[in-house]
């Protein structure tokens, strides 16, 4: 007890709601909560949206973003109860004891100061250092932390660096003050995978060398798993498990840790040749105004009743690719064939059944639906358009599709405001499956749910391919979402494809380079993963 | 349906604002330009609000002018709305040339103030209510452009507008079944705010004397008729601003109340 | 040439093509449109001869397109024509009224900018709290309002009631500039009411804005005091939008300057215009509506100046 850090025992967080035209209400977004934390050790703060894990991270300040207030237990750091503190004391240790680094590294540095100014700002106002100190010390973490040019980084400004480097020189603005604590609050979420994992690699080996402690809040427990020494499971403000990170991982205790831990462990086993419904070929494509291809060649074949998975990261060319097959983005050369017939590039030249035969699911299923349409009508429409169904037929039709994505009864007369963030994304695939086609383009469809919401829509998704044999062109940048659903890989780099080929032929190696170090940036929900990689990447790079 | 108490009662005020200009010639106790007393009698049981500057009877100049007033600033805002909003329209949805051509347009005459454009027009065209109405509706139909544009424009870039499009929905469908219920709330709202200018803007003119013409009378009008009283303590020309500004208040309360309700169905983020 | 440079550069052509498509739009507005000239100033009982000689004498036989080039040689040269009323060069008369005009909303700009950007400070700390209420009550009341309203409740209270300050507002060169203020302290009043409404609310919704973003919440996090977070992190990122709000509303100013300059009986370029335009003499509305135009596109100019100069991602670019 003497050694902790940080204790929090029985926390309460509240917080006033404004529902528009209603009265404020109280509500409760953490709900007893209590935790400990050594000097020097890692606990890392897991659940999904709603858990309340940033709101107890920051409650490591007593601060509570955007009115939410601190309302009973307390919360320990260094020996005394902060939770009522008053703001003098709290910007005393602000700071100096305690230091943030936010998910959006971009939107938390201000835009018109330079990166140094901001890094050395907690040091020199606290009184912690001399400038050239405070400055010695920062380019000493931009070196430690991989930044390029650690001398002179710090003479830029926050849009002068990139995404990933801004979330390094983030880290090194919170370690900068020497702390007792840091807290991590989803600081790789926001990164593209490869990028991720140096970050993670970064930040782990500045903790280890500083020896400060962290608490570390994420979705992604394979993320968490390589830096945390202990993990507490959270869901909506109350905890549901805690332990080290080995028992979390290999010994889960709790059924809602357990799904978490097999999350997107779907075994999926590979389709066998099959005809093919879509064929691209030698498709090239740029923007109107633009003199750069954004997709430069591009040879896909996707087999009937199968899914071809297009994975890349962002700026990749997956997403435009989709544009072109719908024919949003007309291609420049190229041909595409669809269920045997040659498609127009143009949407306009386009029959009716080759727009129905061609359905979309888009990643945010909040703004695909028409806010102002019932889910009868959003379902109801493709009915009537493509089939001429009105009335009681529609209506019969529609609640067949609510109950093959497994709604059931009463969501009929609902609108889309009126649904979870699952629900929606099934009503979409309802509508799509309600024009009856034979391709299915999904775009993201997985990547704004939480990982067990995702789960069941890729379960869905496979049972409806089975009983439907509609095929699935399915864009992500997740890998474990592609073992889960693909039985062709195509792997998208700057506009071309890199590699494309059988599920089990994309996955084995040999691989090339950019196969290579994409699979091996997916974090892997084993102890050490991060490690083993890491030094793996430094043998290739000293055998260079 | 719950009302708020502040919207029912800008409702209640603005409701009984367009009854008495509609029923106008029941309500006022006397005619519009009768003369009934002696120059700005104070206010008694005959004339409940006193005398004007030549002695007619000032609420019935009020009840009168209130429907002038209102009938102008409607008339307007209908021609304003009609015309900005389908421009606008067009605009978002056609994009192109069509947008850069309307778009620049409305640019320019919003580079001139409305009110020095409208004086200017005045200083050529016979000053009539068709003119009136005419001048204001087209000076505010840019601002009406503007914003119905950039609503339709971020509507327009919605996956659900793409998926109808994919679907093989006509312009049409997406225009008046996709953007337009969408688009309606902020443009209501837009509309009340549009009227209480309109009923400001023909004010300040019949006050300048370049809008409605005597003997009509107009809550501007009454202003500039009686404005000479003001230095002998006489508040006459004071009793328009009440009007005014409980008309342009209570509009306001309604107008916001309309553009809360869209917030509260376009939420639906959690759950 | 450095790209701020080149697109200041490029913004203030922009501007000056603008005023130039302006003042196409004035001439056209009183040419093109029905409504003869010759005909107004006249009465309806003219002769036909006495009709034709005033168009000849206005030039009213030449093409359009020749008159208003003549036009605009003259503006450009600084002659913008003799008045039909009473024969005087428009220039002339509209120096002096012009000064007394930027005189009137000189000082009630220096009185609200800074009253606004207070009174929307004040409602930013104490958001959604009473003082807040407070002030965007009053301002709602203030732009609900029309401006000559807003004169006449002034003179009647101040003048009339309490004879504290004067209803007219005469103002001629042998004044003192103490006695000058006195003079126009009732209109400065009414100008400062009528833009303080709207600049208030824009500058508090402007500073909200920039409190609630992710950088404040670094700073507080960092332990800093709360001045220091104003003035270091909150402060250089305001400026630009309110920058923008100060002048959308001095050019709102210039406007609310023509009814105010009515109601005081201030010798002004507002009281010339109105004036002239019930006399229906074109060319110097034409000249007034152009001066008016040029100020306030000249305000939108200046507006977009300093919100680019103010944007660290256009002065350190990649």
């Amino acid at each position: 007890m003497a050694d902790n850090l940080l204790t929090i025992t029985g926390l309460k967080i509240e917080a006033t709601a404004y529902p528009p035209g209603e009265p404020p209400k109280e509500i409760t977004l953490v709900h007893g909560v209590s935790l400990e934390l050594e000097k020097g050790k890692v606990l890392g703060l897991i659940g999904e949206s709603g858990a309340g894990k940033s709101t107890i991270g920051l409650s490591s300040m007593a601060y509570g973003r955007g009115g939410v207030r601190l309302t009973a237990g307390t919360v320990t750091l260094n020996g005394r109860d902060i939770r009522l503190a008053a703001p003098g004391a709290l910007r005393a240790l602000r700071g100096r004891e305690v230091t943030y680094v936010a998910q959006s590294a971009a939107a938390a540095f201000n835009p018109a100061k330079r990166l140094m100014e901001q890094v050395i700002e907690t040091s020199l106002a606290h009184g912690l250092m001399g400038k050239a100190e405070a400055e010695a010390r920062a380019v000493m973490l931009f070196g430690k932390l991989g930044l390029p040019n650690p001398e002179t980084i710090g003479r830029r400004y926050p849009h002068q660096v990139s995404g990933g480097q801004l979330q390094r020189v983030m880290t090194a603005m919170a370690l900068c003050p020497k702390p007792d604590l840091v807290v991590f609050d989803e600081p790789t979420t926001a990164l593209d995978v490869t990028t991720q994992i140096e970050v993670l690699a970064a930040i782990k080996e500045a903790i280890r060398d500083t020896g400060v402690a962290a608490l570390y809040i994420t979705h992604d427990l394979a993320v968490v798993a390589q830096v945390a020494d202990h993990i507490m499971v959270l869901r909506q403000g109350r905890m549901v498990e805690y332990g080290t990170t080995a028992q979390i991982i290999e010994t889960p205790q709790e059924a809602y840790t357990q799904a978490l831990v097999s999350v997107r462990s779907i075994d999926h086993v590979e389709k066998p040749e099959a005809p093919s419904v879509l064929s691209v070929a030698h498709v090239t494509a740029r923007y109107r105004g633009t003199t750069f291809d954004v997709l430069k060649n591009v040879t896909v074949d996707l087999p009937a009743g199968q899914t071809l998975a297009v994975v890349g990261e962002s700026g990749s060319g997956k997403s435009t690719l989709a544009r072109v097959i719908t024919g949003l983005l007309p291609a420049a050369q190229g041909k595409i064939t669809f269920a045997g017939r040659s498609l127009s590039p143009a949407l306009a030249q386009r029959t009716k059944d080759d727009l129905r035969e061609l359905q979309m699911i888009y990643q945010m299923a909040d703004v695909a639906m028409n806010p102002r349409q019932t889910v009868g009508t959003i379902i109801g429409r493709p009915l009537e358009f493509y089939f001429g169904l009105t009335g009681a037929a529609k209506r019969q039709r529609v609640q067949e599709l609510l109950d093959q994505i497994e709604m059931g009864k009463g969501y009929i007369d609902r609108y889309p405001a009126e649904l979870s963030g699952g629900q929606k994304q099934r009503v979409c695939i309802a509508r799509a499956l309600a024009a009856k086609p034979k391709l299915i383009i999904c775009d993201e469809v997985t990547s704004a749910l939480d990982p067990l919401v995702a789960d069941g829509i890729l379960k869905l998704l496979l049972a409806l391919q089975a009983q439907e044999n509609v095929a699935y062109l399915f864009i992500t940048h997740d890998l474990a979402t592609v073992r889960a659903i693909a039985d062709r890989i195509a792997v998208m780099y700057r506009g071309e494809v890199v590699r494309y080929g059988t599920k089990t032929d994309v996955l084995s190696p040999p691989f090339d380079d950019y196969t290579d170090l994409l699979l091996s940036s997916v974090p892997e929900m084993e102890l050490g993963w991060l490690e083993q990689v890491i030094a793996s990447r430094r043998m290739v790079a000293a055998g260079n | 349906m719950r009302i708020p108490i502040a919207a029912l009662i800008g409702l209640i005020f603005t409701g009984a604002y367009f009854l008495a200009a509609i029923f106008a010639g029941l309500l006022a106790p006397y005619g519009m330009a009768e003369i009934v007393g002696d120059v700005w009698e104070p206010a008694s049981a005959e004339h409940w609000l006193g005398t004007d500057s030549i002695g007619r009877d000032l609420l019935s100049r009020m009840i009168w002018g209130g429907q002038t007033t209102i009938f102008v600033a409607t008339a307007a805002t209908i021609l304003s709305f009609t015309l900005g909003s389908i421009l606008g329209f067009i605009a978002a949805v056609r994009g192109g040339w069509v947008d850069q051509l309307l778009s620049r347009g409305v640019d320019l005459m919003m580079s001139i103030p409305s009110l020095i454009s409208a004086l200017v027009v005045l200083s050529v065209m016979p000053v009539t209510l068709p003119v009136l109405i005419l001048v204001m509706g087209l000076l505010d139909a840019t601002r009406v452009f503007r914003l119905s544009r950039a609503v339709a424009v971020d509507i327009a870039v919605m996956d659900y507008v793409e998926a109808a499009r994919l679907r093989g929905e006509k312009q049409t469908w997406i225009i008046f079944r996709e953007i337009l219920p969408n688009a309606l709330s902020p443009l209501v709202a837009e509309m009340g705010l549009r009227f209480i200018f309109s009923v400001l803007f023909i004010s300040t003119l019949s006050f300048l004397g370049l809008g409605v013409q005597p003997p009509l009378a107009d809550w501007g009008g009454i202003v500039k008729e009686n404005k000479e009283g003001i230095v002998y303590g006489i508040p006459a020309a004071l009793i328009p601003a009440v009007a005014i500004a409980t008309l342009a208040i209570s509009v306001n309360l309604v107008a916001d109340w309309v553009l809360n309700r869209t917030t509260s169905l376009k939420g639906g983020r959690g759950g | 040439m450095h790209p701020i440079l080149k697109l200041l550069v490029q913004r203030i052509a922009l501007g000056l093509l603008l005023l130039l498509a302006a003042s196409v739009l004035i001439f056209v507005g009183t040419t093109v449109l029905p409504g003869d000239v010759a005909q107004n100033i006249l009465g309806q009982g003219a002769t036909p001869q006495a009709l034709e000689n005033l168009r000849q004498q206005l030039g009213m036989n030449d093409p359009a397109h020749v008159r208003y080039f003549n036009w605009l040689g003259g503006v450009l040269q600084g002659d913008l024509g003799t008045a039909l009323t009473n024969g005087q060069d428009i220039a002339t008369s509209m120096g002096q009224r012009l000064g007394n005009t930027l005189f009137l909303a000189f000082w009630a700009a220096v009185v609200s900018v800074p009253l606004a950007i207070g009174l929307g400070l004040i409602a930013v700390r104490y958001r959604n709290r009473w003082p807040d209420k407070v002030i965007s009550t009053i301002t709602l009341a203030t732009v609900s309002v029309p401006e000559f309203l807003l004169g006449y409740i002034a003179i009647f209270i101040l003048s009339v009631q309490f004879r504290a300050l004067p209803s007219l507002a005469m103002i001629n060169e042998s004044m003192s500039l103490g006695e000058q203020l006195y003079a126009i302290s009732l209109p400065v009043l009414v100008l400062v009411l009528t833009v303080l409404g709207h600049m208030m609310r824009m500058t508090r919704a402007a500073i909200l804005n920039v409190m609630q973003s992710a950088y404040i919440e670094t700073a507080e996090l960092k332990g800093l005091a709360p001045f220091t977070i104003i003035y270091r992190h909150a402060f250089p990122n305001a400026i630009a939008p309110v920058v923008n709000v100060v002048m959308l509303n001095l050019a709102y100013l210039v406007v609310g300057v023509v009814v105010v300059e009515v109601v005081f009986v201030y010798p002004g370029m507002g009281q010339y215009l109105v004036d002239h335009v019930a006399k229906r003499d074109v060319p110097v509305v034409q000249a007034c509506g152009l001066v008016f135009a040029a100020v306030y596109i000249g305000m939108n100019i200046i507006a977009d100046v300093v919100s680019i100069l103010a944007n660290p991602r256009l002065r350190h670019p990649k």
